[in-house]
């Protein structure tokens, strides 16, 4: 298999941080918009997944090692199981930060209103912790398949 | 003996099937709507989120998030495991 052209590898750059930008979005916004961890972790791992596609598997392979993705896997992991064992006073996954005043303390009024960020107790954080665990598995499994889609093809990528 | 076996089988299952269709209620009005009516009632007060459906998922049945979670941890680490080898090379 030959070198992506020159376009194909500008189109990549040009769309990969508005694709990024977007991901994180949804990923932070989980609680005032639709989306959420598992849907803006898709989001991200695609937009790293156009990078794998345009600039070659050993490319990315240099700056980023499947060990670091496993370990930024575990820590969404034990982030949510963390958050979830925190509510333990109450009930497990009890939402234990919501209307305390604390960080993501408020309350919203009833209704549909514009939202507030500083909103929603432990789900911010468990969208977050979610979407890092999304976004490593699924671009490590790609990743992975990249890696052996070059030692099956046989091509230099 | 197959066919003889297969053709009265095949007309059951289809009556339950058209009977089933026909008896469904209409799109949109469930039976018992409490958990409907409480959630959207309580939902912004209790969890303090304006997307209902992530205080579910994420609170009131988190423990469905976690097994979901927990699926994506075994399909990544069974996908690792099984193509090991092409990693290191």
């Amino acid at each position: 298999m030959s070198e992506p052209s020159k376009i194909v590898k500008t189109i990549a750059s040009i769309i990969f941080p508005p694709t990024m930008v977007f991901g994180i979005y949804v990923i932070l916004h989980g609680h005032l918009t639709p989306g959420g961890g598992f849907q803006g972790g898709a989001v991200v791992a695609s937009a790293i997944t156009l990078l794998l596609v345009a600039f070659g598997t050993a490319e990315i392979a240099r700056r980023l090692k499947e060990s670091h993705l496993s370990v930024i896997e575990s820590i969404g992991a034990l982030g949510f199981i963390s958050l979830a064992l925190l509510g333990l006073t109450a009930t497990f996954f009890y939402n234990f930060l919501a209307g305390s005043g604390f960080i993501f303390g408020r309350i919203p009024p009833f209704g549909s209103n514009p939202g507030d960020m500083n909103t929603a107790g432990t789900l911010p954080l468990m969208n977050i912790s979610v979407g890092l665990k999304v976004i490593a598995g699924l671009f490590a499994v790609v990743l992975v398949l990249a890696f052996v889609a070059r030692s099956k093809g046989g091509g230099k990528r | 003996m197959r066919r003889g076996l297969a053709i009265p089988i095949f007309i059951i299952f289809s009556c339950i099937i058209i009977s089933t269709a026909i008896m469904m209620r209409p799109f949109g009005e469930p039976k018992s709507t409490e958990m409907d009516d409480y959630i959207i009632k309580n939902a912004q007060n209790e969890t303090g989120a304006n997307n209902a459906v992530t205080s579910v998922v994420f609170d009131y049945r988190g423990f469905d998030t976690l097994g979901e979670a927990t699926v994506l941890f075994t399909a990544v680490a069974g996908v690792l495991l099984v193509l090991r080898r092409y990693i290191h090379e």
